[in-house]
């Protein structure tokens, strides 16, 4: 009986150290890296060619920093312009791509869910099969269109091929599909016509899932790389991610490692600041099943 | 307010399903039509015709003087309460039933006066800022109610509305809304599966049976002169027992049926009726113009006011129920006669299940 007893409490420790280890080993194998980056962005940078390199912040945070956003980097002979130029043209990237894609694809599943017309389940399909078809697979043919419209270095050019979206279309759908006709039918005897439903109804009952694909689209469209790479020859339409490569990309030549890390730290911080801000409506997006 | 009739009215859908045959109903102003029949039978298209969410094939719908084939929903000046409420999910209690009326460019004032009325009819005061999940299934009814009645419609349309309460709600929503009706004195269209629920409201019932009209009337009508074996079927719980007969000489033969003398059945034979609730144990001889059964006992259902006896009659094996009052004391296995007096009795044709005589 005795050692009946005192074996919940034995477990009842052990449960509590184990799944808390667990985590807290997968918690520095993931920060690990992020916490040498930081110390790297706050070190000079004959400091972080040392070995080992220091693991404490340096005292060069501010200096570092200021110099990323506002002058630009320099590796070799490349120049590279100051960070918050190319946040900035990250920025209006991502959100175009997923305000656009938003709207784009809310508005064609609420056509094919609500409306009966001819060819609807073939459009459907369409839309459906270019899921086969991205970016990657179509960059020859979608390069040379946005170079006969003029549209190389442009905001229009970097952000409008990425724009329709099959699987935001999906993911409409699916919800669409899942409002009951009852309450298409009752809007219908209360006198809302089609963009009234769509606008009263339709709309409000999706914020939860718009909120959770602009999330995904938004980061989607900031870690573009071989999109923006073709269209932005141009220095001033460089993206972060864009930039951020070519700050290391110098044949032989030195590298700042320090403005690296700090301009790899800032090109963080929009992401983070999205899903942060947006967590609590991306997991209600995720999860909700109520009507 | 306004009559609602249906002339001549059909329902065929892309590939050639009638779900609606060739129906004319006419319900008076102020009356209340209760369409009724099994799943399919075609009474919840009949109603979304009315409502104008569905189109209709053939023949004329009119509201009121004016024909409303083809004007949309909004403009048929109806409300429709849904089986599954359909409350817009996001919107208050309030904005539910001022939803409408906003959308028709109903003075504010005017929409305020209106939803606090109704609200005030419906006791649903307190939950005018809450939302249709923060709210119980009989309360979010209420609510369907009130989207409804602030409309203040020529015709109202009910399609199942109570079918998603329970029991004991569904017979107090029940009266609820056979008062409302009365006192609001709007013309409405009610479809129901569930007869009981027919019987009590209508003022009009229509039976329904796979796209057509069995029978149209009263509910006593109905219930005392029913036009088939359908709607003898149908109408009354538990069902009409119905017999196959031959023709005797003096009337009705059967294994196990005495009397029945003066009941013209013809030469090939018929089906004879009778209400397990017409029937009495006889202690004495029958009449001859009345009818006795005689049955070995099967089953004993005792309710407290009244006993199911169940047994099958005359080596057919087709069992009968016997509605007798108070508790029938009876053994399974001993055999039983009643008897069910000659104004009980019906009789209908076999092949086409038609009553014969009056």
């Amino acid at each position: 009986m005795a050692a009946q007893l005192d074996t919940p409490m034995t477990k009842s420790v052990r449960r509590d150290w184990v799944p808390h280890l667990v985590i807290a080993i997968g918690i520095f194998i993931t920060a690990f890296p992020l916490w040498v980056a930081f110390v790297a962005s706050t070190l000079s940078n004959p400091e972080i060619a040392q070995a080992p390199m220091p693991l404490l912040p340096g005292d060069r945070a501010a200096a570092n920093y200021g110099e990323a956003l506002w002058q630009g980097g320099r590796s070799g002979r490349i120049m590279t312009p100051p960070v918050w130029e190319m946040m900035f043209n990250s920025t209006v990237m991502a959100l175009s791509i997923a305000v656009g894609k938003i709207i784009i694809s809310i508005l064609s599943a609420y056509a094919v869910v609500f409306f009966r017309f001819p060819f609807r389940m073939a459009f459907f399909w369409m839309i459906f099969i270019t899921l086969m078809l991205p970016v990657e697979v179509r960059i020859v043919p979608t390069i040379q269109v946005i170079t006969n419209l003029n549209m190389m270095n442009t905001y229009a050019g970097l952000t409008i091929p990425l724009i329709a979206s099959a699987t935001a279309t999906l993911l409409f759908r699916q919800f669409f599909l899942t409002i009951p006709d009852e309450l298409v039918e009752a809007a219908k005897i209360d006198g809302a016509g089609p963009m009234k439903f769509f606008r009263d109804v339709v709309l409000p009952l999706s914020v939860t899932n718009i909120a959770a694909l602009f999330v995904i689209l938004f980061l989607y469209g900031w870690n573009q790389y071989l999109w923006p790479l073709l269209i932005g020859t141009d220095a001033r339409m460089q993206t972060i991610v864009i930039g951020m490569s070519k700050m290391i990309d110098s044949a032989g030549g030195p590298t700042d490692w320090n403005m690296v890390m700090a301009t790899a730290i800032l090109a963080l911080l929009p992401p983070v600041l999205v899903v942060v801000l947006m967590q609590r409506w991306f997991v209600k997006g995720l999860v909700e099943t109520e009507k | 307010m306004a009559e609602v009739s249906l002339s001549r009215v059909r329902k065929v859908y892309p590939g050639g399903v009638e779900a609606v045959k060739d129906i004319d109903i006419a319900i008076p102003d102020g009356a209340l039509c209760v369409l009724v029949g099994p799943s399919g039978c075609g009474k919840s298209t009949l109603l979304r015709m009315i409502a104008g969410l569905e189109t209709i094939t053939e023949g004329d719908c009119r509201i009121g003087a004016g024909r409303v084939n083809d004007l949309d929903p909004s403009d048929r000046d109806i409300a429709m309460v849904f089986q599954n409420y359909a409350l817009y999910p996001h919107m208050t209690v309030y904005d539910n039933m001022a939803y409408g009326l906003r959308n028709r460019g109903t003075p504010k004032d005017e929409i305020e006066a209106r939803v606090q009325e109704a609200a005030r009819i419906l006791e649903i005061s307190p939950f005018l800022d809450r939302k249709p999940r923060a709210l119980s299934g009989g309360q979010r009814q209420r609510v369907a109610m009130g989207r409804a009645i602030v409309r203040k419609p020529q015709v109202f349309l009910f399609d199942e509305p109570l079918s998603n309460l329970d029991a004991k709600l569904r017979i107090q929503m029940r009266v609820e809304i056979k008062k409302l009706q009365r006192a609001l004195g709007v013309t409405s269209v009610y479809v129901t599966h569930d007869q009981l629920e027919a019987m009590t409201l209508a003022d009009i019932l229509v039976v329904m049976s796979k796209g057509h009209v069995e029978q149209q009337g009263s509910p006593l009508d109905l219930y005392e002169k029913p036009a088939s074996t359908f709607v003898a079927s149908f109408i009354g719980a538990p069902p009409m027992n119905l017999i196959p007969v031959g023709a005797g000489e003096n009337g009705p033969q059967a294994p196990g049926l005495t009397g029945g003398r003066g009941l013209a059945v013809p030469a090939g034979g018929a089906t004879l009726g009778v209400r397990p609730e017409h029937m009495i144990v006889a202690t004495g001889p029958v009449p001859d113009d009345a009818l006795g059964i005689t049955f070995p006992v099967s089953a004993v259902e005792a309710v407290g006011a009244e006993t199911f006896v169940y047994g099958p009659i005359g080596g057919t094996g087709q069992e009968i129920i016997a509605r007798l009052p108070g508790k029938a004391l009876l053994a399974p296995g001993t055999p039983v006669s009643v008897a069910a007096a000659a104004e009980h009795l019906h009789l209908f044709a076999t092949d086409t299940g038609k009553r014969l005589g009056p």
